[in-house]
């Protein structure tokens, strides 16, 4: 093999602790402390409202306090389930072109999922 | 596994390890969290049948208070106190507390209890179990 022209700090730039390991396992922890407020209010807000059929779930998501927490859950919620499903396939799928298309469908569903609840939430509440 | 040619030791598969509580709770957390993954579709679903209008949304009701849906959706009322409450057992381990053989036996079990209790009562109190109405608030379903 040809003899490389770049230096020894050339080679490894780049190549050491990016100092944002951390990261993911950070905003998994800091969702879920906002999702122990959050999804509870939901979960209970949701069932009552419910019992009032379509009346009353319009009614629940149309206070303007109720949409905004109603946003911030669906946020955090889907936030956090798209890492947590990122960690089960990078633990599972060995397959590199399977494990890749997952990680980037997971992303989508996730997105997709957000943008027709903002709508739904945004267009009941104004 | 063929071509396999690493001799060192590896860990036993699943199947041959004696089940203990510990396993079971993170078995159940990460099958919890998938299975919430699909419940957030739902919710989605449930927020857009609302925008769509009200013969959506009843559509969406019918099959959300048919026996199917009603066992989809305390499956996943379930899951969400269990992923809940031991997601607090995991902060408290990731403060580096809790990991005592005793303690971690006991509040594996202690979350496993209090997530049937609590979705239960959950369950029980919004009035969904037909002719119980605890608050006596609900009357007829709508």
């Amino acid at each position: 093999m040809k003899e490389s022209i770049r230096t020894p700090l050339g080679k490894v730039r780049g190549l050491g602790a990016a100092k944002e390991g951390a990261h993911h396992f950070i905003v998994q922890r800091v969702s879920a402390i906002a999702l122990l407020f959050l999804l509870p209010w939901f979960l209970i807000s949701a069932l009552f409202a419910a019992r009032g059929g379509y009346q009353g779930a319009v009614d629940f998501v149309a206070s303007p306090l109720n949409a905004v927490l109603a946003l911030m859950t669906v946020g955090a919620s889907l936030y956090h389930m798209q890492i947590g499903m990122q960690v089960v396939i990078e633990d599972y799928i060995a397959k590199t072109g399977t494990r890749i298309f997952l990680l980037i469908l997971n992303i989508f569903f996730a997105v997709v999922l957000f943008a027709a609840a903002a709508f739904s939430i945004l267009e009941i509440a104004t | 596994m063929s071509g396999w040619t690493d001799k060192r030791p590896m860990s036993p598969h699943f199947q041959v390890w004696k089940w203990h509580v510990t396993m079971l709770g993170s078995i159940v957390h990460r099958a919890t969290g998938m299975a919430l993954y699909g419940g957030a579709a739902i919710a989605v679903a449930w927020l857009f049948a609302i925008t769509l209008g009200e013969d959506s949304y009843n559509q969406f009701a019918a099959f959300a208070g048919s026996i199917p849906g009603q066992v989809i959706l305390f499956g996943l009322l379930w899951s969400a106190v269990y992923h809940a409450l031991n997601g607090v057992r995991h902060l408290v381990w990731d403060a580096g507390h809790g990991f005592q053989l005793a303690t971690a036996n006991f509040t594996g079990w202690l979350v496993l209890l209090l997530s049937i209790v609590g979705a239960a009562g959950i369950w029980v109190i919004a009035g969904l179990v037909p002719g119980i109405d605890p608050l006596g608030v609900w009357g007829a379903p709508q």
